[in-house]
């Protein structure tokens, strides 16, 4: 058997597979959202841009979703910096695995059990319960954009923390002693030499959690109480109560659509910068 | 800065605390500790629905994993030695799985499969032989092990290709000079070195699929596994019972991850 058959015989399971489960699905969504709703609740093929039209009737959910996505990924980020600064720079080498393993090990933990702990915590007799008890009165966090987003904070840190501790691990730190030699102040340091050299980890970190948070579902479903909703939650309604599967397939597409709209024009910004992308796998 | 440190990672692990304490709650109010017993467990685990879940969520995560580990390792190999067009598809496509948020997977899977299966159902009545019914093609267990396939796949081949490149080509180079096959090379030279990285890729596909909750609920059909089970719960109020299932879940995929990562550290070291 040559090394032509060979290849082809190993791709051919992924190759299959790809095809049937992310090429022709994909397809049907994108031709489905040019289609009409049929009484019985699937789709007639058609050519009309209707759907899209009647985008804005979902408008608060891309709203949410627009607002609630940068604020979270920009939360992540400034309690995820200084972590990942004390795990590359400052921890004893000693524990450095053990620590940065017990950050990433809950980003692969269940999400929903996770989001759950949140409905425990500050729920009715969780914190303001707490709050209570120290005199503050009347205080409800459950189903507010606020436990939206803790729980945003608490389930996508880990996604942030990692990709800035491998740039700034990789840092060379014989730079910052030599600003420090030649007189700079810590914080002197640390905004001309360490920040710069960290921009790589953040903007990974931003878009992976950007992206991700963009096609939220749980944490708004969990914490939200129906009232803070995410496109996510809106595509759960559309496809599988109101089952008008031609407007939700407009709906999936335009959320694709953004997505990558602002990731390329993130990666542009970057690049005008000047930075350097990390691609870094986090497991 | 240490103080930081530690109040960051209490925030990452008190709720899971929280959650673990409490389903030892004797009590049968979900939010008042009354004592210490195991007795939610022992109701959970009597409880034929959470039994026929569990049933489901494990049988969908150990045949996704293992499919997935195996065809992506075979993937992420025949990568190796290609470039040119299929090779940029291929990147393209794996690129695709992951980037693609997993609520639209869902629905493409969902939609995509409910409409082919439309075509083929009919198709299959006609030619199928001697007026025995036909298998009816339905979304299901089958349907979700597919989607969950597809996805981890695209993990398996992102993990094991890191680790292929970090690998010294002249091991391989080597085998074949001393006239090995080139399955003889696989199986004694590039799979040993590989295999760090393979296990940790099961273990994390594993977990993932264990835990997916937003694929199976659109694509699992009649099927409840243990996260949709365990969502559908919650809507109906929170009890001692879920306390007990979210710990286990959680402990399931804790212990597999850290041997994982464990796994991906040692096999991180540098092969020369």
């Amino acid at each position: 058997m040559s090394i032509r058959t060979r290849n082809w015989l190993l791709l051919a399971p992924a190759g299959t597979l790809f095809l049937a489960l992310l090429i022709v699905p994909l397809t049907v969504v994108l031709v489905f959202s040019f289609g009409e709703r049929a009484p019985a609740g699937g789709v007639v093929p058609a050519f009309t841009l209707e759907q899209y039209a009647n985008l804005p009737a979902r408008w608060t959910a891309f709203k949410n979703t627009l607002t609630l996505a940068p604020i979270g990924t920009l939360a992540a980020l400034l309690i995820a910096y200084p972590l990942a600064y004390f795990l590359a720079v400052r921890a004893d080498p000693k524990w450095k695995t053990i620590l940065l393993v017990l950050v990433i090990v809950p980003f692969w933990t269940s999400i929903l059990i996770r989001s759950y702990a949140w409905i425990f915590l500050l729920g009715g007799r969780g914190l303001p319960a707490l709050l209570e008890w120290i005199g503050i009165d009347g205080v409800r966090l459950i189903n507010t954009p606020f436990a939206v987003l803790v729980g945003i904070i608490y389930g996508y840190l880990p996604l942030m923390v990692f990709p800035i501790y491998v740039s700034l691990d990789r840092l060379d730190k014989r730079l910052l002693e030599a600003s420090s030699d030649l007189g700079a102040p810590p914080w002197r340091t640390f905004l001309q030499v360490t920040l710069p050299l960290s921009v790589p980890g953040i903007a990974t970190g931003c878009m992976l959690v950007f992206i991700l948070l963009m096609g939220e579902f749980l944490i708004p479903a969990m914490l939200g109480g129906g009232k803070v909703f995410f496109v996510g939650n809106a595509l759960v309604d559309l496809f599988l109560q109101s089952r008008n599967w031609a407007y939700g397939s407009a709906v999936a597409v335009a959320l694709v659509v953004i997505m990558l709209i602002t990731v390329t024009i993130y990666m542009r910004l970057l690049n005008r910068l000047g930075a350097r992308r990390d691609d870094v796998a986090i497991m | 800065m240490r103080f930081y440190a530690l109040s960051v990672y209490l925030f990452l692990y008190i709720p899971i605390g929280v959650i673990a304490l409490f389903s030892f709650n004797a009590g049968r109010n979900a939010s008042q500790l009354q004592g210490l017993s195991t007795k939610w467990y022992g109701v959970a685990l009597s409880n034929p629905f959470v039994m026929d879940a569990l049933k489901t969520s494990l049988t969908v995560a150990l045949t996704a994993a293992f499919l997935a580990t195996a065809f992506g390792t075979m993937a992420a190999v025949a990568l190796q030695g290609i470039h040119g067009p299929v090779r940029k598809a291929f990147d393209l496509l794996i690129y695709v799985a992951v980037m693609i948020p997993g609520i639209v997977i869902g629905i493409a899977t969902l939609i995509g499969l409910v409409t082919v299966f439309d075509q083929l159902n009919p198709l299959l009545a006609t030619i199928w032989p001697g007026g025995a019914t036909p298998p009816k093609l339905q979304m299901g267990m089958g349907s979700l092990i597919a989607a969950h396939t597809m996805f981890l796949m695209a993990l398996v081949i992102i993990i094991v290709r890191a680790r292929l490149a970090g690998m010294d080509r002249a091991l391989t180079e080597a085998s074949s000079d001393l006239y090995a096959t080139p399955f003889g090379t696989f199986r004694q030279v590039t799979l040993p070195l590989i295999f760090p990285a393979v296990l940790a890729g099961f273990l994390l596909s594993f977990t993932f699929s264990f835990d997916d909750f937003i694929i199976a609920f659109f694509v699992a059909g009649s099927e409840t596994t243990l996260p949709v089970y365990v969502f559908s719960s919650i809507r109906r109020g929170v009890t001692p019972e879920i306390n007990a299932i979210g710990t286990m879940v959680l402990a399931v995929s804790l212990i597999l991850l850290f041997a994982a990562q464990i796994l991906l550290r040692r096999g991180a070291r540098p092969t020369r």
